[in-house]
């Protein structure tokens, strides 16, 4: 099958500073990543005509943004579906260059997430939200780990998983974070303890934050942001770096149904849409960038896009097959560090995009020798309730 | 000793207040539709199954099982954080709907899936909340 060649990442940017120490906006995390994409392509604001956003930074996200940079789009898009957004605005460039609406897209990301102090993952949710699904649940004190959490026990109880096999993700996920100075760096500046590989047993002896989840099992949360452009196939070629393709996208959503199975996610419907456009399946992938929002995202998703059977996770992950040394067992797992020691500012979609694609330039800390396939899959929302799921599948020439 | 209150609901969200007026006559309502019968739940004005049909309020038994849960050992939230450890669990009625809650009242050691619940009315002014304890034979 002849793999799409209309759409390609040309230049990229994750910003250094996972601690902004309150002195930068996410606006301006946002343009200065911009900025150091497009110099990273060789390329100007004059040059982008299509603008993605999700709206971190305000509100009329497609006009706002479109003046703060000094650009004037021919195509907005503000597709805002949680973390997984810049999966969604990837598929959506491919889709508007494709039918020849435009040639240079720029995606960017910013938050500061840390020095807000924001308890993202055990505040517990407000009640009296507008939303009605929120205005009836909200009375339970659910924290959005406990949500995470409530996936891992019933696929502990439906699979057999056990908490060593979860582990496995967050310790091999660390070991490519220690040989990435920007992962090691943050974990320093957001005051890790123990900064070091972990075992096993580490992360088995870490307290429990909602059970089964330990602290090593979650994300941390960071400043951050990031910026992405992609550019038509004859843009592409006369740009400063090699262009990564996108062969292949998905897009999916799943919502609380009744008798629905919460270990099963919209990875299936979004995974099997974006292999079939790409023409290639799991076992070519080379790389796969997977939310780790927590172990048990990464597990479910795993699963879900094929890399093993429903149920099978838990073996699949374990003896280290997710490191990136052991190419012959499987893709390489979250080469930059991941959001459990990288960086996670809350809507970590765009950075999974980022490693996917330093590793097919052979720039990533953790490089997978001939790295040739990507797959980037983003899960926004809430894994087992109300959640989006969004597939990239990446090709270097 | 502790005056922090629980969050409570807002009464007035327009899909939402039947359902939350209901729970004065401890009654706990999911919606079912006279056209085609679907269930829809959480509440809403329209059928998600038809467009023909109206969604018609019915009571649900208060019995239900424990579809998976989580122990909350960290919670920041200034009522939450005192009831630490405590119980969160997607709860499956025995009419269908799915519904978050938490189960109170019994041992947190030894909540488990499949593990049959019945519910328990929490009384605040204006609103009662459908909590769950383990199901008395």
């Amino acid at each position: 099958m002849k793999q799409s060649r209309l759409a390609a990442i040309v230049g990229i940017h994750e910003f250094r500073d996972r601690d902004v120490m309150g002195e930068l906006s996410a606006l301006q995390i946002k343009a200065q990543s911009a900025a150091r994409a497009l110099a990273d392509a060789g390329l100007n604001w004059s040059d982008v005509d299509a603008i993605y956003d999700a709206g971190e930074g305000g509100g009329m996200s497609g006009l706002n943004i479109s003046e703060y940079f000094g650009i004037r789009p021919r195509v907005i898009d503000t597709t805002a579906v949680g973390g997984s957004s810049y999966q969604f605005h990837a598929a959506h460039a491919l889709r508007d260059i494709a039918a020849g609406k435009a040639r240079l897209a720029l995606l960017t990301y910013g938050s500061t997430a840390h020095s807000d102090r924001r308890a993202i993952g055990v505040g517990g949710r407000a009640a009296g939200g507008l939303h009605p699904a929120d205005n009836l649940d909200g009375f339970a004190g659910s924290t959005l780990i406990a949500n995470y959490a409530m996936v891992a026990q019933r696929h502990m109880f439906d699979h057999g998983t056990t908490s060593a096999q979860l582990a496995e993700i967050s310790v091999a996920t660390r070991l490519h974070a220690m040989r990435n100075p920007d992962a090691v760096r943050a974990m320093e500046d957001l005051e890790f303890l123990d900064i070091r590989e972990t075992t096993i047993d580490d992360v088995l002896n870490s307290r429990v934050i909602a059970d089964p989840l330990h602290l090593l099992e979650c994300c941390m949360i960071s400043d951050g942001g990031g910026a992405l452009v992609i550019a038509a196939a004859d843009v592409a070629r006369d740009c400063r770096k090699k262009p990564v393709w996108i062969i292949g996208t998905g897009e999916a959503t799943r919502y609380p149904t009744m008798g629905g199975d919460i270990t099963t996610s919209a990875a299936v419907e979004s995974g099997a849409i974006a292999f079939a456009e790409a023409g290639v399946t799991p076992s070519e992938i080379d790389i796969a960038m997977i939310y780790d929002s927590f172990s048990i995202t990464v597990l479910t998703l795993l699963e879900d896009l094929g890399f093993c059977d429903k149920g099978e996770g838990g073996s699949y992950v374990t003896g280290g097959r997710l490191r990136f040394d052991r190419p012959s067992e499987g893709p390489a797992l979250n080469t930059d560090g991941g959001g459990l020691s990288s960086n996670h500012p809350g809507m970590r979609g765009i950075f999974l995009l980022l490693e996917a694609t330093r590793q097919l330039r052979g720039e990533s800390t953790a490089q997978v020798d001939n790295a040739k396939l990507s797959i980037a899959h983003g899960n926004g929302g809430m894994l087992g309730s109300r959640h989006t799921g969004g597939t990239i599948i990446l090709a270097a020439d | 000793m502790n005056d922090i209150k629980r969050p409570l609901p807002n009464l007035e969200e327009r899909d939402t207040e039947d359902f939350w007026a209901a729970t004065l006559d401890h009654e706990l309502h999911f919606q079912q539709c006279s056209h085609c019968d679907t269930i829809v739940f959480y509440p809403r004005s329209h059928c998600t199954g038809c467009t023909e049909g109206e969604l018609i309020s019915k009571a649900a038994s208060g019995m239900g099982t424990v579809y998976t849960y989580s122990i909350i050992r960290q919670s920041y939230h200034p009522f939450f954080r005192n009831l630490i450890p405590y119980v969160v669990a997607w709860i499956d009625l025995d009419e269908g709907p799915r519904l978050l809650s938490n189960v109170i009242d019994t041992d947190w050691q030894a909540v488990h899936i499949g593990m049959r619940v019945q519910i328990s009315w929490e009384t605040h002014e204006g609103v009662n909340l459908p909590l769950f304890k383990a199901a008395q034979d």
